[in-house]
């Protein structure tokens, strides 16, 4: 079954990788590189005067309350993404996973939120929840709810966590009902013909069938929860109010891009580019083990 | 004709020094005036094009002050640095810890030959931007006070007289109960820019010190000040005014600028540069006041101080001493009288010169436009002290960030005015001894 392609010499597949190899080190390696150099730096703003100081940022940070702080609230937000847009994303799917009318038309809507930049659905979120302009808020208003994301940490946290685990939905889905089709309908029939009804049928079914699924999102939805929500944090709340919704990939872009604390900033990446790494390695282990399996 | 401009300056920050001989000395300005004062940025760049024929400035619309900073360094670190560029006060002491990064306007003077006077600048402008021996370091561009805005509309309605704004902070909180007891506007008070227009501007007026070692003029090694009794009392009647339903925050720095102009509070706090914006928005009568003070803590306030930009050089490894000339000569157009009028007269920004702010009164503009001399009247209030002359924090950015969020923290309860003021004393210090450390290396 095995099919290979042999090649005389090495200068033509040298040329077939060259430019993925290209594209890892200058957009990867390159730029991994000056921040793991950076992190062990202390630099001005302009680059004028660079001291070699060690470990002594990472030390700093990990002696900040506030850093320590915002890694918790980012376990949090990660984790309260992951389960919210998940579990949506699998009840959307069940129910699209079987015979409607207009169910193309259906999917394609639920697929849609994914195209959309974050700042978009930031701009989007704040139409609606806007303690002054937006619509549902004036709804909360009118039945009692004091609503004001602005100056409550708690209701910005919910406001950031809703518009980030509302556009990864849309991916979650996809995977999902994917994964629900690959499921044998033989399997389902024999588990009705036994008598056993639906939610009995999902519960020892198909949720354990999803789960290579399941995991493979959990790890890509910790991921982008972690990292990708950048835009929609920055845009919504830019961390506030005081650091309630300060993500660390915000704190990142707060300490290097603002106060323009390169080195404190880039040790900060190195410790989050070592978290990325860890979740890369678990995955591939688990699902490599699934597969042999 | 935006990308046009943008390719042009792609083009003429790609290939400095190039081109022909006779070609005109191309200069790109990068600056970060949006909208209608973007637009009045490219009028003077266009006029100062047709006006003589050696010089073409090319001005470039980089973002937001924040962004424009970043930008400006990003393009230093890669030898691609602007020749003129608009930098934000409060990046003032970063600019000036940039050594060989930016020709100062002493430098600039000193290599092409052209004069600079700094005493031709109003004096709480020139403070901010020189040296502690007064050579100006960069030139005053645009600059604004804060003032009080206020609804008179809402003012009438609440019983209140329109001709008579309040004065100091009790008489701030009395109309504010006032206008809350007739419903006049759904929020008494606003404030954008809290931390400038709450705290900074209250430490100058007061003369009170916002840092040790003359808020930074003196040395690096300066430590913020913003914890003592005056500090916790301004900060304390902030979050009663809070809890009474009189005050709202509205977010940090510019988000609570929609907040008066829409009619939503009767009192709001901005720049004076927010009238074009309170004249095209606002469907009630308005009017500017000065900022309250609190007799209190001091009963014979001083100036105020400014907020705004000013244009520094910046150099590259090859700009040629043609282009630093062209530099000087753009800058010397921008400051004289007549430009700075009209500058001034369009954007609401104060005069930067003394000869624009008397050609301004020689015009009557102040009496066509009733109130717009009011900024520059709080600005030039009493004596400079070494307290209201301005701040030359480092990392000054990031200081009101971490004012922001405490403030932010005391507002939802979480902690009382002298325990933030605390925390934003030694969090701020921490980011004094970090750039100290990173400045001096």
């Amino acid at each position: 079954m095995e099919r290979r392609t042999i090649f005389g010499g090495w200068a033509l597949p040298a040329a077939f990788v060259l430019p993925q190899l290209l594209l890892t080190v200058f957009f990867f390696l390159w730029p991994a590189g000056e921040a793991i150099y950076g992190s062990l730096t202390r630099q001005d703003a302009f680059g004028l005067k660079t001291q070699f100081i060690g470990f002594e940022n990472f030390v700093d940070l990990f002696e900040d309350p506030l850093y320590v702080e915002s890694l918790w609230r980012t376990v949090y937000f990660c984790a309260a993404v992951s389960l919210l847009s998940m579990s949506v994303a699998l009840l959307l799917a069940v129910f699209a996973d079987r015979e409607i009318a207009g169910r193309g038309f259906y999917r394609t809507m639920l697929i849609w939120p994914y195209a959309i930049a974050p700042a978009v659905a930031a701009v989007l979120w704040i139409l609606l929840l806007h303690p002054q302009i937006g619509m549902v808020a004036h709804g909360l208003k009118a039945i009692g709810v004091v609503w004001d994301y602005k100056i409550n940490g708690g209701q910005a946290m919910l406001v950031v966590i809703l518009a980030s685990a509302w556009k990864q939905v849309s991916y979650n889905f996809i995977f999902f009902l994917a994964g629900l089709q690959s499921i044998p309908r033989s399997v389902i029939e024999a588990a009705r013909m036994d008598g056993a009804r639906g939610w009995r049928r999902f519960r020892t079914i198909i949720f354990p069938l999803l789960a290579p699924t399941t995991f493979f999102l959990l790890v890509v939805n910790l991921v982008y929860s972690a990292f990708d929500t950048f835009g929609t944090i920055q845009a919504l709340t830019q961390g506030g109010p005081g650091k309630s919704t300060e993500t660390l990939v915000v704190k990142v872009y707060r300490d290097g891009v603002v106060n323009l604390d390169l080195g404190g900033s880039s040790a900060q990446s190195v410790v989050l580019m070592v978290g990325i790494v860890v979740l890369t390695v678990v995955q591939f282990r688990f699902l490599g083990k699934r597969d042999k399996t | 004709m935006k990308r046009r401009t943008l390719l042009a300056a792609t083009a003429a920050a790609a290939l400095p020094a190039t081109g022909f001989a006779q070609a005109k000395t191309k200069i790109v300005w990068w600056h970060a005036m949006g909208g209608a004062l973007g637009e009045e940025v490219n009028r003077i760049a266009k006029e100062f094009n047709a006006a003589q024929a050696e010089v073409e400035v090319d001005a470039v619309f980089k973002g937001t002050y924040p962004e424009t900073l970043t930008a400006a360094i990003a393009a230093w670190r890669a030898g691609q640095a602007p020749h003129i560029v608009q930098m934000f006060e409060v990046g003032t002491g970063s600019m000036l810890a940039a050594g060989p990064a930016v020709k100062q306007v002493w430098q600039l003077s000193q290599e092409t030959g052209i004069e600079f006077d700094p005493k031709a600048y109003l004096g709480g402008v020139r403070g901010y931007y020189s040296l502690p021996d007064g050579r100006l370091a960069s030139l005053p561009f645009n600059s604004s006070t804060s003032v009080m805005w206020y609804n008179k509309d809402a003012f009438e309605k609440a019983g209140l007289d329109p001709e008579k704004p309040p004065v100091t902070w009790n008489d701030v909180i009395a109309a504010c109960r006032a206008l809350k007891a007739k419903a006049a506007t759904p929020i008494p008070m606003g404030s954008a820019w809290p931390i400038w227009i709450q705290f900074e501007q209250y430490a100058a007026m007061h003369d009170l010190p916002f840092a040790t070692k003359s808020n930074g003029f003196e040395g690096l090694d300066t430590e913020l000040k913003v914890n003592t009794p005056p500090f916790v009392k301004q900060m304390q009647r902030l979050l009663d005014m809070s809890k009474e339903g009189l005050f709202k925050y509205a977010g940090r720095d510019n988000a609570a600028d929609a907040i008066f102009p829409s009619g939503e509070a009767a009192i709001g706090f901005n720049s004076s540069a927010a009238r074009a914006s309170i004249a095209r928005d606002a469907k009630f009568r308005w009017a500017a006041a000065l900022l309250p003070t609190d007799p209190e803590v001091n009963p014979k306030p001083i100036n105020s101080i400014i907020g705004g930009a000013s244009l520094w050089t910046m150099t590259t490894p090859n700009r040629t001493p043609a282009e630093y000339k062209a530099c000087a000569q753009f800058l010397k157009f921008i400051g004289r009288a007549d430009n700075d009028a009209v500058w001034h007269q369009k954007t609401g920004y104060v005069p930067v010169t003394l000869a624009g702010y008397e050609l301004s009164k020689q015009q009557g503009y102040y009496q066509k436009v009733v109130g717009t001399d009011l900024p520059i009247i709080q600005l030039t209030r009493g004596e400079v002290t070494a307290n209201s002359r301005g701040f030359r924090l480092g990392r000054m950015a990031e200081l009101r960030n971490i004012f922001s969020e405490e403030l932010e923290k005391a507002l939802q309860g979480q902690q009382g005015a002298q325990a933030a003021l605390d925390a934003v004393v030694s969090r701020g210090n921490r980011v004094l001894r970090e750039f100290e450390k990173a400045t001096k290396g």
